[in-house]
């Protein structure tokens, strides 16, 4: 593979594919704090 | 009998008639970086066992680079195998806090902004006729991350370990210096006194819990080649919010985590061997390092003016420069520069937000890079 094809490919797919994969994250966090709604009174048992 | 006493002075002068030009240059490029971290405190606990171990091993027939030697034995043993900055990574997990980014996990995306300098400078590495495994290790100097930096650079191009990883963790020690400049060239006075009110507490711990097991397993899914960094980052992480092993995340953050500290740093410093390190090529891998993480800034940035576009001016684009690995040094600049043009704004567990994420976004560039270069069949 030559430097131009490798170097395009790797801006694109990296660039893209790291944005890609924290975008998903951030929905998982989304999601998790919906299933785990934060409540005042539990987590003050939780802590102590 | 005066013969015998030749050469016994001889060996005494041995060690000033073996020096080359360049072990001197060396020796001063150390004390260099002895001054920075004693004098100025620039990543202390780094560039001191750095600025040694290049002294160390630029003082010539010691021989501790050489086979039996103890530099050797130590590089051989936890940089070569990527067993120093793993469990580097452990400690950095456990000293971590998501809170901040799990609270507002719409700013997770500027952790990936503000790796792009990577990429770029990959490519530039690239034009400038490097070969395509050291161009992968000289972008990553943009990851702002030393563990990443050298697990990277140990796999695919060794020989540029020492260059590498003293940009990466110099540069780090330099955001306070070269951040704010960017940000206020890229930035308007009305945008960067945007108030981004106060951080509410809305994570339950269970959250906490759960998140790092579910950022290995999904992440390392998209990127397996990244998970030996990801995993030790989220398994320190989990050991700091479950709360039930306390010794052990305590032993990660503090005792090893600095004996790792130690040998890595004079390990690295090992690699600064004059002959070797005196190139052309490494001024060049210098100047493009500080252009990756450079870029990095320019990119969060303008990722930050756009998420303010689209959240009609709820976001600072200042929080922008923090996604990147320099944690906390990142957020607490964006806190001194948004508090110069609005003394109630307070930017900085925003800041954290992005400056945690943009940990995490510098593994998984380094993995998606990884894994990338692998489906490529580049290694």
């Amino acid at each position: 593979m030559d430097n131009l094809t490798f170097g395009v490919s790797m801006v694109v797919v990296g660039m893209g594919g790291t944005l890609l994969t924290l975008w998903i994250l951030s929905l998982l966090m989304l999601l998790l704090k919906r299933i785990f709604p934060y409540k005042e009174e539990n987590e003050k048992n939780i802590s102590g | 009998m005066l013969d015998a006493i030749m050469s016994g002075l001889n060996g005494l002068v041995a060690g000033f008639i073996h020096l080359h030009w360049s072990n001197p240059v060396m020796i001063l490029v150390g004390l260099i970086l002895l001054y920075l971290g004693i004098k100025k405190g620039f990543e202390p606990l780094l560039l001191v066992p750095i600025g040694f171990g290049a002294i160390l091993v630029n003082i010539p027939l010691a021989g501790l680079m050489d086979e039996e030697g103890f530099l050797r034995i130590i590089y051989d043993a936890g940089v070569m195998t990527e067993i120093f900055p793993l469990l580097i990574f452990v400690g950095i997990g456990a000293m971590t806090d998501f809170g901040p980014l799990l609270e507002n996990p719409k700013i997770f995306m500027l952790g990936a902004a503000g790796q792009f300098g990577i990429f770029l400078t990959l490519a530039l590495a690239l034009a400038l006729g490097f070969t395509k495994l050291e161009a992968l290790s000289i972008g990553i100097i943009g990851a702002c991350d030393g563990p990443t930096a050298i697990y990277v650079t140990s796999q695919y191009a060794p020989h540029l370990l020492g260059a590498v990883s003293v940009a990466a963790y110099s540069y780090m020690s330099l955001v306070p210096v070269f951040q704010p400049p960017i940000m206020r060239l890229l930035t308007t006075k009305e945008e960067r006194m945007i108030n981004m009110g106060t951080v509410k507490k809305s994570v339950s711990k269970t959250t906490k819990i759960v998140f790092p097991i579910v950022v290995t397993v999904i992440a390392g899914m998209i990127a397996p080649k990244g998970l030996p960094l990801l995993g030790t980052i989220m398994l320190g992480n989990l050991m700091k919010e479950c709360g039930v092993v306390e010794r052990l995340t305590k032993a990660s953050e503090n005792e090893i985590a600095n004996v790792v500290t130690l040998l890595l740093g004079i390990s690295i410093g090992a690699t600064m061997d004059g002959r070797v390190f005196l190139k052309y090529q490494t001024l060049i891998i210098l100047c493009l390092g500080l252009l990756a993480i450079c870029l990095d800034t320019v990119c969060g940035v303008f990722f930050g003016k756009l998420m303010k576009v689209v959240t009609r001016g709820k976001i600072n684009p200042l929080i922008g420069a923090a996604g990147i690995s320099a944690y906390p040094m990142a957020a607490r600049v964006v806190q001194r520069e948004g508090q110069k043009y609005n003394r109630k704004n307070y930017l900085l567990m925003h800041a954290m937000g992005a400056n945690t994420g943009g940990q995490v976004g510098s593994v998984i560039a380094a993995g998606v890079m990884l894994s990338v270069v692998n489906g490529l069949g580049i290694v």
